[in-house]
C-alpha cells in the first residue's frame, strides 16, 4: 500500500513538474513576445518611448533574464505563492484575480455537478427498468447531452433573460449594489447565478443519466445477475448489486468532473458574463496575456492532477478489485 | 420419480423469427440419477437446462410439462418459480467461471442470496464450510473476492453455492469443459460425491464430452439440432449405440485432452442445421451416412430395446431386423 502510494505520488510530482515546465515554455516558444503584443496596443509614435517601455516591462517580467534564470524563477515563485503579474489588469497579481474568479465558477460549477451526479444516477438507474421512465425522460436527456451546450446556453441568455427579462442578462452581481450580506445583494448573486447553472445542470443531468441508464442495464445482463436471477435472488438484490457495480465508473467520472472544475467552463461563463475562471481564461487568451493564462493553467493542472489522485483513491476505497491488485493479491 | 419433463418446447423470440432450440422433449430422471446430455454445441442443451430453472428475456415456453417430485413446475412463470429456485432445481450455470458478482466477497455474496431466498448463512454456514473443504477450497475463499480465485476455484465456489439448500434437481452445465483433463475428472467425482453425499438427489450433466459422461452418467441423453436422438443406460450408449449420431460423437471422441470445440467431428463432416427453419425429417440427414428415403419423414423417439430409446429409421430397421433373424433361427 505504501509503495503504491509512494509511486502515484512520484507520478503525480513528475506529471505536475512536466505541466509546469510545459506552461512555462509555451509563451516563450509563441511567435513574437507577450510585450512586444501588449506594448503594440498603446500605439506608441517614438522608437524612444517604445524602447524604453519593452525594457520596462521586460525586466518586470523577467524576460530580460537568460531562459535557465528565468525558469528557475518561475519555480521559485511558485512556491512562494507568486504567479505572476497580470499584463492586462496590470499590476494585478495573478493570485489575486484567480482568487476572486474562483468563488463564482466553484459556486456554479460544484453545486450543478453534484446535483446533476445524484438525481442523474437515481434517475438513470431507475430508467434502466421502468420503461415510462425511459421513455420520458431519457430522451429529453439525450436531447440535452445532444444540443451544442453553447446552444443552449445562448437560447437560454436570449430567451429567458433577453426577451423575458426573468433574469438578468450578465454579471455575477447586481451592478450599483455594495457587496455585503444583504438581501439584496445575495438575491443579485442568485439571479445571476441561476441561469449558468441551469444550463449545466441539464447538459451533465443528461450525461449522468443515460451513462447510468446503460451501465446498469448492461450490469443487468451480466453473467452473475443471470445467476442471481436463476437462484431465485429477489430482484432488490439483483439491482442493488447492478447499480453498485455501474457506480464504479460513474464515480471516477465525477471525481474528474469535479477535478477539472477549476478551470471553470468557458462557455457559460462567457455567454453569460459570469466573472468565473473560465471568464478570466477567455478574457487572458483574446488579450495575449500569458501571465495570467500561466497562471490559471498552473491551478488547472493542480486540479486535475487532485482529481485522478481521487479517484485513485475513490477506487482503492471501493472496488476490491484495485484494493487488493494493489497489494499484490490477486491469485 | 423425480423429474419428468413431457413433449417440452422451447424457442428463443429473435427478430428473424423463433429459434426451436428444444423440440418436444420428453424424458425422465430417477431419484439418484446422473443423466448425461451431450451432443455438439448448439443442440439445445443449455437451453434445455436452464428452461427447467429460469427463461431467459428472449426464451418462450411453447408447451409441454416439467414435474420434479411430483409437482408441476411452473417454469413459465418467473415469480412462482421463484420458490423452487436453488431449493428444489438449481444450477452450475454454463458460465460458472463469471457468476459471480466481482464486488462482493463469497461469504457475503451467499450470504445476501440465501437472505433473499429466506434463510440464514449461519443455519448453513458449518455445512457450508465443510463443502467448501470438500471441492478443495481453502476456509479463506468465504473472505475473498471472486477474481482472487482461479477459474476453477470460483467454477467450484459456484458449485457450492448452488447446492447450498439440497436441491432435488441440480443442472451442472458444461462444468468440465474449460478444465484440463485432471481437473476434468476431479470435478467429475466430486459431482457423484455430492449426489452421494445427498447434496442433489439428482442430476443432468451437461457436456459434450462424452468421455466424461462415461466416468460419472448412469444415463445418457444424446441431444441434437434440438431433438432427443437417443437415451439409454451409459454403458450402452458408449459400447452399443444405435443412432449413427451417438456412433459419430464416439468416434469423434478426441484425444485424451484435447478439447471437443477445437475439433472438427471427424467422423461427420458439415454442421447441425440452423435452428430458425430446420429442414423437415430426420435433422441429421443431410450429416448421416445411412439416409435413405423413409428419413424424409420425422423419426420417432422411441424405445426400441428395453431402456433404450432412439429416434432412427435405420436403427429400428436393424433392431427390427436382428429380432427376427432371432425369431427365425429359434423356430429352426
Ligand atoms: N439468446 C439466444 N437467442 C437466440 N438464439 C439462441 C440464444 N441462445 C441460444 N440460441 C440458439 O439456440 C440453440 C441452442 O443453443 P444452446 O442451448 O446454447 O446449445 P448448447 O448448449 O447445446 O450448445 C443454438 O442454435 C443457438 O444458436
Ligand atoms: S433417421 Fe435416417 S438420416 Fe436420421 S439418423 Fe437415422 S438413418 Fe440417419
Ligand atoms: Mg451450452
Amino acid at each position: 500500500m505504501t509503495r503504491y502510494f509512494a509511486r502515484k505520488i512520484g507520478l503525480y510530482i513528475l506529471a505536475f513538474w512536466a505541466g509546469v515546465t510545459i506552461d512555462w515554455a509555451i509563451p516563450r516558444l509563441m511567435p513574437g513576445n507577450p510585450i512586444e503584443a501588449y506594448l503594440a496596443r498603446f500605439s506608441l509614435n517614438s522608437q524612444g518611448s517604445w524602447t524604453a517601455l519593452y525594457k520596462l516591462f521586460s525586466k518586470a517580467f523577467g524576460y530580460n533574464l537568460p531562459l535557465w534564470d528565468q525558469y528557475w524563477h518561475y519555480w521559485d515563485n511558485l512556491f512562494h505563492g507568486n504567479l505572476g503579474i497580470s499584463i492586462y489588469a496590470f499590476p494585478e497579481k495573478v493570485t489575486t484575480m484567480v482568487a476572486q474568479a474562483a468563488p463564482y465558477t466553484l459556486a456554479l460549477l460544484v453545486p450543478a455537478i453534484v446535483l446533476s451526479y445524484v438525481l442523474g444516477n437515481r434517475i438513470g438507474a431507475i430508467a434502466a427498468r421502468r420503461k415510462i421512465l425511459d421513455n420520458t425522460v431519457l430522451p429529453l436527456g439525450y436531447l440535452f447531452q445532444a444540443m451544442p451546450y453553447a446552444w443552449l446556453a445562448l437560447a437560454a441568455a436570449f430567451y429567458l433573460a433577453q426577451l423575458e427579462r426573468w433574469f438578468p442578462v450578465q454579471g455575477g452581481s447586481a451592478v450599483g449594489i455594495a457587496s455585503g450580506f444583504t438581501w439584496a445583494y445575495i438575491w443579485g448573486l442568485v439571479s445571476h447565478w441561476f441561469l449558468p447553472f441551469l444550463t449545466v445542470f441539464l447538459v451533465s443531468f443528461g450525461g449522468w443519466s443515460i451513462g447510468m441508464r446503460n451501465l446498469v442495464i448492461y450490469e443487468l445482463e451480466t453473467d452473475y445477475a443471470r445467476y442471481l436471477r436463476a437462484l431465485g435472488a429477489r430482484s432488490r438484490l439483483v439491482r442493488r448489486y447492478a447499480y453498485r457495480n455501474a457506480v464504479l465508473p460513474q464515480l471516477s467520472g465525477l471525481a474528474l468532473a469535479l477535478g477539472t472544475v477549476i478551470g471553470g467552463n468557458i462557455v457559460t461563463e462567457v455567454v453569460f458574463q459570469y466573472p468565473g475562471l473560465g471568464h478570466l481564461i477567455y478574457i487572458a487568451a483574446t488579450d495575449q496575456d500569458y501571465s495570467l493564462l500561466q497562471g490559471i493553467f498552473i491551478f488547472i493542472i493542480a486540479g486535475v492532477l487532485v482529481a485522478n489522485f481521487l479517484i485513485d483513491i475513490v477506487y482503492i476505497v471501493i472496488d476490491p478489485r484495485t484494493r487488493l491488485s494493489m497489494q499484490g493479491a490477486v491469485a | 420419480m423425480s423429474l419428468s419433463v413431457r413433449n417440452l418446447r422451447i424457442a428463443y423470440r429473435t427478430l428473424r423469427g423463433d429459434v426451436q432450440a428444444v423440440d418436444d422433449v420428453t424424458f425422465s430422471v430417477a431419484d439418484g440419477e446422473i443423466m448425461g446430455l451431450a451432443g455438439e454445441s448448439g443442440c439445445g442443451k443449455s437451453t434445455l437446462g436452464n428452461s427447467l430453472i429460469y427463461l431467459e428475456g428472449r426464451m418462450r415456453h411453447l408447451g409441454g410439462t416439467v414435474e420434479l417430485d411430483g409437482k408441476v413446475l411452473p417454469i413459465s412463470d418467473d415469480r412462482a418459480m421463484n420458490r423452487h429456485r436453488m431449493r428444489d432445481v438449481s444450477i452450475i450455470p454454463q458460465y460458472a467461471m463469471s457468476a459471480l458478482n466481482p464486488t462482493k466477497k463469497i461469504g457475503v455474496l451467499a450470504r445476501d442470496l440465501l437472505k433473499s431466498r429466506g434463510t440464514k448463512l449461519a443455519k448453513v454456514l458449518p455445512e457450508f464450510r465443510r463443502r467448501v473443504a470438500l471441492v478443495g477450497l481453502p476456509d479463506s475463499v468465504l473472505e475473498m473476492y471472486p477474481f482472487e480465485l482461479s477459474g476453477g476455484m470460483r467454477q467450484r465456489a459456484t458449485m457450492v453455492i448452488s447446492t447450498l439448500l439440497n436441491p432435488s434437481l441440480l443442472i451442472a452445465d458444461e462444468v468440465t469443459s474449460a478444465l484440463d483433463v485432471s481437473n476434468q475428472r476431479a470435478v467429475g467425482e466430486l459431482l457423484t460425491e455430492f449426489r452421494d453425499r445427498g447434496y442433489v438427489k439428482s442430476m443432468i450433466v451437461i457436456t459434450h464430452d462424452l468421455s466424461i459422461l462415461a466416468q460419472i452418467a448412469d444415463t445418457i441423453m444424446v441431444m441434437y439440432a434440438g431433438k432427443l436422438a437417443e437415451k439409454a443406460d451409459a454403458g450402452t450408449i458408449i459400447d452399443r449405440p444405435l443412432h449413427p449420431y451417438t456412433q459419430a460423437l464416439l468416434s469423434s471422441l478426441p484425444e485424451v485432452g484435447v478439447r471437443y470445440e477445437e475439433e472438427e467431428l471427424t467422423g461427420i463432416p458439415g454442421r447441425p442445421p440452423s435452428l430458425l427453419d430446420p429442414p423437415a425429417g430426420c435433422r441429421f440427414r443431410d450429416r448421416c451416412p445411412f439416409a435413405f428415403d423413409k428419413c424424409a419423414e420425422e423419426p420417432p423417439f422411441v424405445e426400441l430395446l428395453p431402456g433404450h430409446q432412439v429416434a432412427c429409421w435405420k436403427a429400428a430397421q436393424d433392431v427390427a431386423g436382428s429380432a427376427e433373424r432371432e425369431h427365425e433361427e429359434a423356430a429352426r
